[in-house]
């Protein structure tokens, strides 16, 4: 079993709940809490699992804005256990999840170096270093409804832009969207085979914005609101 | 990279004692100008450890969580950091004993002296390469991963190792000619080495914005980070070095770490100026250190990309 994300950039709005969601879990999980420094303050920072970025494709007018939200890719190859000289970062043999032993790790840094995703941050107040857990103390709690157990950011997407499931099995959902929309690994140059995979954007014909010709109604309509604004 | 003084302290102090240590025991094998005195080899034994140790004290300054420090030692089948930790460990023992050994016998170059005095050196002389790997293993910053890095660790270990026994032959008045001859060579090595790596870290290549992304045939732009001022990524790796600002820095680098060690060691050794000796030991630590500045300053970590670098 190999659990991980799968992400489609073509429905993501870039709202930034899965983050907000990930961090009220897991602020109480089991790597608790992700510390806030001055969140109040004029320079709020603080340990974040997840992380939205926001990008701009291509060039005007065939240019494209894609938000792209970045955890812990729970990379097959993870280097971030290997370089950890404590043994605090640790693999999954039974689903591949990466965790951080909190109790074990002594806050040098090397796995966040080791890291290409970004995914592993420093708690300044607990001298611990950070790291998305897959909810891995929601996904496996029988006390919960069957459906619920996913990881927050799975179950609070308002555009269902993100999926969980096992990428070893290849007629699970997230095996077959991967297939089936041409998902892919990011940089894999550095051979990491991260088990997150990003879908790309839908390839759509272009909806024209200009040169649209206008029915009377419309017409009737855009005076209307010329004149009342006046 | 963030330059933090605890790993430039660590990498410069500790490569430098193990410099001084294998050199030690290199001079003391071969009787190299006459082998070093008991009270010499002691000079320099203690000057080791105590570079060593401020090293050692400075790593663990760097961690945010020193109490699980001892853990450190038990990764030591894939981790270098824990190979590094356990050789520098590793290392106290033989270069105590062979500090005492010479203390009651006045053994520099006796069997057992020669054992002690060689098995610190090697050990010293391992976990030099250990640190470098620490570095060339990162296929995530492509400044550090390439066998150059430890290659000039060790060429800059053993170059300050050199300056600084040379600097106390001629200090403490005794024959130095092959010494100082031996640092000279070690110091233009290191130069050259340097060079060498400057020149090969300067063409862009590795991942880039696109390949970050998954866009691969199109331009990508950052449109907005998505957070409202620094994260820990940005802190720990955001940092860079404008390229005139650089060549600025390098320059007086190259200055004090070989150029002025090399004059200071010649014209000291034909004068006898002790006060020349000390400038080049001075210089060479601290040009090293500004280069070991450099080193963590123009790191360019990957994650650079998804704050919107172009290329790493
Ligand atoms: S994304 Fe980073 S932290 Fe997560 S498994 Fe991969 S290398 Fe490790
Ligand atoms: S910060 Fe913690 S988890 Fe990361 S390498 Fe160091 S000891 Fe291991
Ligand atoms: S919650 Fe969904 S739509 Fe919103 S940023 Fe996260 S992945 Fe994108």
């Amino acid at each position: 079993m190999r659990l991980g994300l799968v992400i489609d950039l073509d429905t993501c709005v870039g709202c930034h709940a899965c983050a907000v969601a990930c961090k009220e879990w897991n602020t109480s999980g089991i790597t608790a809490p992700l510390t806030d420094y001055s969140p109040y303050g004029a320079q709020p920072s603080g340990v974040w699992f997840n992380r939205i970025r926001h990008f701009e494709v291509g060039d005007y007018p065939y240019n494209k804005t894609i938000n792209f939200p970045m955890s812990c890719m729970h990379c097959e190859n993870a280097e971030c256990v290997t370089v950890c000289p404590t043994g605090a970062s640790y693999k999954r043999a039974e689903d591949g999840i990466v965790l951080v032993d909190q109790s074990k790790c002594m806050g040098c840094n090397y796995c966040a170096w080791a890291c290409p995703y970004g995914a592993r941050e420093l708690d300044r107040v607990s001298g611990t270093m950070k790291k998305c857990t897959l909810c891995i103390d929601r996904i496996y709690d029988m006390e919960i409804p069957e459906e619920e157990r996913q990881p927050a950011c799975v179950l609070t997407c308002p555009a269902h832009a993100r999926m969980f499931g096992d990428i070893d099995d290849p007629e699970s959902p997230v095996s077959r969207a991967v297939r089936e929309r041409g998902g892919y690994q990011l940089m894999p140059e550095l051979d990491y085979d991260p088990t997150n995979h990003y879908l790309p954007p839908r390839v759509h014909a272009p909806i024209p914005t200009e040169a649209l010709k206008k029915k009377a109604a419309r017409k009737v309509k855009e005076w209307v609101n010329r004149v009342v604004e006046r | 990279m963030h330059p933090a003084l605890a790993v430039i302290f660590l990498t410069l102090f500790s490569g430098g004692g193990f410099g001084i240590a294998a050199l030690t025991a290199i001079v003391n094998d071969f009787q190299i100008d006459g082998g070093l005195s008991p009270l010499q080899t002691m000079v320099a034994m203690i000057l080791s450890l105590v570079f060593v140790t401020i090293g050692m004290l400075s790593s663990t300054a760097h961690l945010a969580n020193p109490k699980n420090a001892w853990r450190a030692f038990t990764r030591w089948r894939t981790s270098w950091l824990a190979r590094e930790g356990v050789f520098a460990v590793l290392y106290y023992p033989f270069a105590v004993l062979y500090l005492i050994w010479i203390f009651f016998t006045g053994g520099t170059h006796d069997p057992i002296g020669l054992i002690l005095a060689n098995l610190a050196g090697i050990i010293g002389l391992v976990t030099v390469f250990c640190q470098g790997m620490i570095y060339a293993v990162l296929r995530t910053i492509r400044q550090w991963n390439t066998p150059l890095v430890p290659t000039n660790f060790y060429a800059m270990g053993l170059a300050t190792g050199a300056t600084v026994l040379a600097a106390e032959r001629i200090i403490m008045g005794a024959p130095a000619k092959t010494l100082v001859g031996m640092a000279l060579v070690l110091l233009t090595v290191s130069a050259v080495l340097k060079g060498i790596y400057y020149f090969w870290v300067s063409r862009p290549r590795g991942p880039s914005i696109r390949t970050a992304t998954g866009f691969n045939r199109s331009t990508v732009r950052i449109l907005d980070q998505g957070h409202t001022f620094g994260t820990f990524l940005t802190e720990e790796f955001g940092h860079t070095l404008p390229a005139g600002k650089a060549r600025g820095i390098k320059v007086m680098m190259y200055f004090f770490a070989f150029a002025l060690p090399i004059v200071a060691l010649a014209a000291g050794l034909a004068l006898a100026q002790t006060t020349l000796a000390w400038v080049a030991v001075l210089s060479v630590i601290f040009g090293i250190g500004v280069e070991r500045w450099l080193f963590f300053v123009e790191a360019q970590h990957v994650v650079n990309l998804y704050h919107g670098r172009q290329q790493c």
